[in-house]
C-alpha cells in the first residue's frame, strides 16, 4: 500500500537502533547488578514466571513502546521499530550470555552466576542464547502495538500488568493474613506462600481489569463529582470512615510482620511530616534530621531504660515530652548560627551537625552516659500488656506514631493556614521579598526549624520505644536521607505527600526482602524519575503542580486568567 | 521637613561605584522620579533605601530616623514598601495570601495560638482577610484572590504586587519600573492608579520609569541619575530643558537628533 511505502521511509531507524541498544543497556544492567537472579527466587505466577524475569520482561515490552512512540509512524508498521529495538535489546542479553561463556566476567560482576546464565538461557546453556533475541523482538513488537492502540484498548491493558504486579507482591501478605481466617481455603487456591497461584492471576486480571473498566463505563467518579456538595460528603465521608478504619485494624488483621513492618512505616511518616514543615513549609533543606532524632531517642532510653545507663526508670510518657523539649532546644541552638546560611550551603551545615551528632554518639567521650555502641537497652513499652493483648508489641508502637503523624498534620494544617504558615511559604517562595515584606527571617526560620526538629525528637522517642533499645548505630545518616526522599517524593509541603512517600519508600522495601537488598538503587532511581516526570511529588499541594508545569512550558502563563472566583 | 533624606550616599561594588555621593531629598506625599540610561544607579539607589544594601558612605533617613544600617524587615515595619522591576511573586501561594504575607507584621497570631485557633486569632483572621480583600479591591482585582498569583494575566500581576505592598501600611512607595512591559492603554491606567495611591492613601511615591510620557505626565520633582551620580533635579519642565539630561540620554551632540540614543531611551519620546 502507498502509506505503508510511505511510512517504511519515514522511520527513523536510526533512532529506533539507538532505542534499541539503549533497552540492551537496560536488561544487561538488571542482570549484572543482580535484581534479575535475585528477584527471581521469587515468582510472580507460581511455575509461569518469576520477578526476575517479570523485570526483563517490563524492560523488553518498554523498549518496544519506547521505539514505537520515537518512530511515531501511523502504520501498520507500528509492529516494526517496536520488534527490531525489541530483539537488539534482546539481542544484548543474548550477547551477555555468549561473553560470560567465553570470559568470566564473574571476577568483576558478582551476579554474573550459573544461575543468571540458567534463567537467561531458560536452562538450555549456549543453545538457548539466541531466545532472548526472540522473546525480545516478540515483546517488543507487543510494546510497538501496545503503544499504538486507542486509549480504550490501553488501559485494560495497563491495569492487566499493574494488578499482576501488585497482586504478585502482596500474595504471600495477603495470604498469611488470610490463613487465620475462615477465608484460608481460598487463599490457598489463589496465593502460594510467594506470588500468586495460576488460578489467583485469572481472578486478579478479571477483577481488577473487569472492575475498572466497570468503574470506567458507569462513570461513577463523574456522577459523584456532578452531585450536590451534600450528596458529595455522603459519599465521601464513609468512604474515609472506612479508611481510617482499615488503617486501624491493618496491624491487627495482617500479623505480627506486616504489623512490625507499618510501625517502621508509622514512625517514618511521623517524621516526614515534621520534617515537612521544615523543608515543606519553610524551604529549609535539613539533612541533618537524625541529630534530632538520636536527641529524643537518647532522651527517652536515659530516662526510661531499666538497664545500665538507665537514670531514671520514668514512665514513657513523662519522657516523650522531655525529648521534644530537648530537641527543640536543640535544634535552637544549631539553628541560630546557621540559618542565616541559604539553600545548598544550609544543606551542608545540617548535614554536618547530623554527623557530629552520630559520632558522639557512638564516641569513648559520651559512653559512659551513652553506652556507645553497646547502647541503651531494656527500653520498656508505653502500655504494659499481655502478649496476646491487641496493644502487644509493635502494634501500639503503630498507634502511637498514628496518633504522633495525626497530631503533626494537624499541627502543619493549622500553621499553613494562619500568619506562621504563610510567612513560611513565602521564606520558601523568596526570601529576600519575604523580609522586605516585614517578615523577620531568622525568628521565623528558627520557628520551623525548631518545630521540626521536636517532632524528629518525637519520632527518636517512638522508634526507641519500638524498638526496645537505642545504639550507636541506630542514628545513621539514612534516616536523614529517608526523611527527605519521602518529603520530596511525596510532594513538598504536603500531608497527604509525606504519608504517601512513607508507605512508598519505606513500607515497600521492609515488606520485600529482595527490595530492600537494592534500596537505594530503587530510591535513586525513584528520585531521578521523580524530578524527571513528577519535580512537585505524588500528591502536591494545590499550587505546587501547576507552578512547575507552568515554568517548564512557559507559554501561557501570563495569558491564562484565573476563574473569577468570589472571596470567602 | 522632608520625608525621606539621602546624604552622601555611596555603595561601591569592588572597584565599580554604582551609587556616588548622592543627595535626594523627598517631602512627604510627594510623586518622584528616578530615571537615568540603564546602569546608572536607579535601582541601586533603591537597594539602599530598602535595606538591600548597606552603604559604604553617607546616610538615609527616613522621617528623621537612620535607616541605613535596619534590616530589611525593620525598614518595612517602619514604612517603605517596594516593588520590583522583574515582578516578584510567591508563585506559591495565593493572591490574596500574597496580600497577606505584607501584614505579618502587624498581626501578632503566635504559633500555639495558631494551632490552637483560639477566638482572638480567629477574629484576627478574619480582619485580616477582609482588609486584603479590601486591598484587592482597591488595586484593581476584586475576587481575584483564590487563584494562583502568578497566574494572573501580566498586568494584573504587576496591581497584585502593589497590593502586597500596600498591606504593610506603607508611607512611602518604590516603584521599580512599575509600567515595564506594558501596552499604551494599560500605561495609562497604571498612571492613573499611581495617582491615585498618592492622592487617596497619601502615600510618598518614589519610582524608576523608563516611559518618558509616564514620567514628565506623573512627577512632581524628577532626579536625574547617571554613572551613579545625581547629574540634575527638578520638575519635569526643568529636567527636560537641562542641557547634561539630554547629553547623558544622547550623548555629547545631541542637537543631532537621530542620535542613536542608548537603548532604554529609545522610544521614550514617541
Amino acid at each position: 500500500m502507498h502509506d505503508a511505502s510511505a511510512g517504511f521511509a519515514d522511520v527513523p531507524w536510526r533512532t529506533v537502533i539507538r532505542v534499541g541498544l539503549l533497552g540492551a543497556g537496560i536488561a544487561i544492567f538488571l542482570c549484572l547488578v543482580g535484581i534479575v537472579p535475585v528477584f527471581h527466587a521469587r515468582p510472580l505466577i507460581k511455575d509461569v514466571i518469576s520477578l526476575g524475569q517479570t523485570a526483563l520482561v517490563l524492560a523488553l515490552l518498554g523498549t518496544g513502546v519506547v521505539a514505537a512512540r520515537t518512530a511515531g509512524v501511523r502504520s501498520r508498521l507500528a509492529i516494526l521499530p517496536g520488534a527490531l529495538a525489541g530483539s537488539i535489546a534482546g539481542a544484548g542479553v543474548t550477547a551477555l550470555v555468549l561473553i560470560g561463556e567465553l570470559i568470566n566476567v564473574r571476577v568483576v560482576f558478582l551476579n554474573a552466576s550459573p544461575l543468571l546464565y540458567e534463567i537467561l538461557t531458560f536452562g538450555n546453556g549456549l543453545a538457548g542464547s539466541w531466545i532472548a533475541i526472540v522473546i525480545g523482538a516478540v515483546l517488543g513488537a507487543a510494546g510497538g502495538i501496545a503503544a499504538r492502540l486507542p486509549m480504550a484498548a490501553r488501559r485494560p491493558l495497563t491495569t492487566f500488568v499493574l494488578a499482576l504486579l501488585l497482586a504478585g507482591l502482596f500474595a504471600g501478605i495477603l495470604r498469611t493474613a488470610m490463613l487465620t481466617t475462615p477465608l484460608a481455603g481460598l487463599a490457598r487456591l489463589l496465593f502460594s506462600s510467594l506470588g500468586l497461584t495460576v488460578i489467583g492471576a485469572i481472578a486478579t486480571v478479571v477483577v481488577f481489569v473487569g472492575g475498572r473498566e466497570v468503574w470506567f463505563y458507569t462513570r461513577v467518579r463523574q456522577r459523584v463529582v456532578a452531585m450536590p456538595p451534600a450528596g458529595q460528603r455522603l459519599v465521601t465521608w464513609p468512604l474515609l470512615a472506612v479508611a481510617a478504619l482499615m488503617v486501624l485494624v491493618l496491624p491487627q488483621a495482617l500479623g505480627p510482620f506486616v504489623a512490625q513492618v507499618i510501625a517502621y512505616v508509622a514512625l517514618y511518616v511521623l517524621m516526614g511530616l515534621g520534617l515537612n514543615i521544615t523543608l515543606g513549609l519553610a524551604g529549609l533543606l535539613d539533612l541533618g534530621f537524625v541529630a534530632f532524632f538520636a536527641v529524643g531517642a537518647y532522651t527517652v532510653g536515659l530516662l526510661t531504660s531499666t538497664a545500665e545507663f538507665g537514670i531514671a526508670q520514668w514512665p514513657f510518657w513523662a519522657a516523650v515530652p522531655f525529648a521534644v523539649i530537648f530537641a527543640m532546644l536543640f535544634g535552637a541552638v544549631l539553628g541560630l548560627p546557621i540559618l542565616g546560611i541559604r539553600g545548598d550551603y544550609l544543606a551542608i551545615a545540617t548535614l554536618g551537625f547530623g554527623e557530629i551528632i552520630r559520632i558522639l554518639a557512638g564516641s569513648d567521650l559520651l559512653k559512659f552516659a551513652l553506652g556507645g555502641p553497646r547502647g541503651i537497652l531494656n527500653v520498656p513499652k508505653p502500655i504494659a500488656v499481655e502478649p496476646t493483648h491487641f496493644l502487644a508489641g509493635p502494634n501500639q508502637m503503630y498507634y502511637i506514631a498514628l496518633a504522633g503523624a495525626a497530631l503533626i498534620a494537624f499541627v502543619a494544617w493549622r500553621l499553613r493556614a494562619s500568619r506562621i504558615g504563610r510567612a513560611w511559604i513565602s521564606i520558601r517562595e523568596d526570601e529576600d521579598v519575604a523580609e522586605a515584606l516585614g517578615v523577620n527571617l531568622v525568628q521565623t526560620k528558627l520557628l520551623a526549624y525548631m518545630l521540626g526538629a521536636g517532632f524528629a525528637g518525637l519520632g527518636g522517642a517512638v522508634f526507641v520505644s519500638l524498638v526496645g533499645s537505642v545504639f550507636s548505630s541506630s542514628i545513621q545518616l539514612f534516616v536523614s536521607i529517608n526523611v527527605v526522599a519521602i518529603v520530596v517524593v511525596g510532594g513538598m509541603g504536603s500531608i497527604p505527600g509525606a504519608v504517601l512517600g512513607a508507605v512508598f519508600l519505606i513500607g515497600l522495601p521492609e515488606l520485600f526482602r529482595e527490595f530492600s537488598e537494592y534500596r537505594f538503587l530503587f530510591y535513586g532511581a525513584a528520585l531521578i524519575a521523580m524530578m524527571l516526570y513528577r519535580p512537585e511529588g505524588i500528591l502536591p499541594t494545590r499550587f505546587a503542580s501547576r507552578e512547575v508545569h507552568l515554568k517548564s512550558s512557559e507559554l501561557g502563563a501570563d495569558t491564562v486568567v484565573a476563574a473569577p472566583t468570589h472571596s470567602p | 521637613m522632608p520625608q525621606l533624606v539621602a546624604k552622601g550616599v555611596t555603595k561601591r561594588f569592588g572597584g565599580l561605584v554604582a551609587v556616588r555621593d548622592l543627595d535626594l531629598e523627598i517631602e512627604p506625599r510627594a510623586i518622584v522620579s528616578v530615571i537615568g540610561p540603564n546602569g546608572a544607579g536607579k535601582t541601586t539607589l533603591f537597594n539602599c533605601i530598602a535595606g538591600w544594601y548597606h552603604i559604604d558612605e553617607g546616610e538615609i533617613l527616613f522621617e528623621g530616623q537612620p535607616i541605613d544600617r535596619l534590616r530589611r524587615d525593620q525598614i518595612a515595619r517602619l514604612g517603605i514598601a517596594r516593588t520590583y522591576q522583574n515582578i516578584r511573586l510567591f508563585a506559591g501561594m495565593s493572591a490574596i495570601e500574597n496580600v497577606l504575607v505584607g501584614q505579618h507584621h502587624s498581626l501578632h497570631t503566635g504559633w500555639v495560638g495558631a494551632v490552637m485557633r483560639t477566638a482572638r486569632v480567629r477574629e484576627e483572621e478574619e480582619m485580616a482577610h477582609e482588609e486584603a480583600r479590601r486591598i484587592l479591591e482597591f488595586v484593581g482585582l476584586p475576587g481575584h484572590g483564590m487563584g494562583q498569583a502568578t497566574n494572573l494575566p501580566y498586568g494584573d500581576q504587576r496591581r497584585l504586587e502593589i497590593a502586597r505592598a500596600l498591606s504593610t501600611q506603607p508611607r512611602l512607595l518604590l516603584l521599580d519600573e512599575p509600567t515595564a512591559g506594558m501596552n499604551p492603554a494599560e500605561t495609562h491606567k497604571m498612571t492613573d492608579f499611581i495617582r491615585r495611591l498618592r492622592d487617596e492613601l497619601g502615600i510618598t511615591i518614589l519610582l524608576i520609569e523608563h516611559q518618558m510620557r509616564v514620567v514628565m505626565g506623573i512627577s512632581e520633582r524628577i532626579a536625574v541619575l547617571d554613572y551613579g551620580e545625581k547629574i540634575a533635579e527638578g520638575t519635569p519642565r526643568e529636567i527636560q530643558n537641562d542641557p547634561r539630561v539630554i547629553e547623558a540620554y544622547l550623548g555629547r551632540g545631541a542637537a543631532a537628533e537621530q542620535a542613536a540614543p542608548r537603548p532604554d531611551a529609545a522610544g521614550s519620546e514617541a
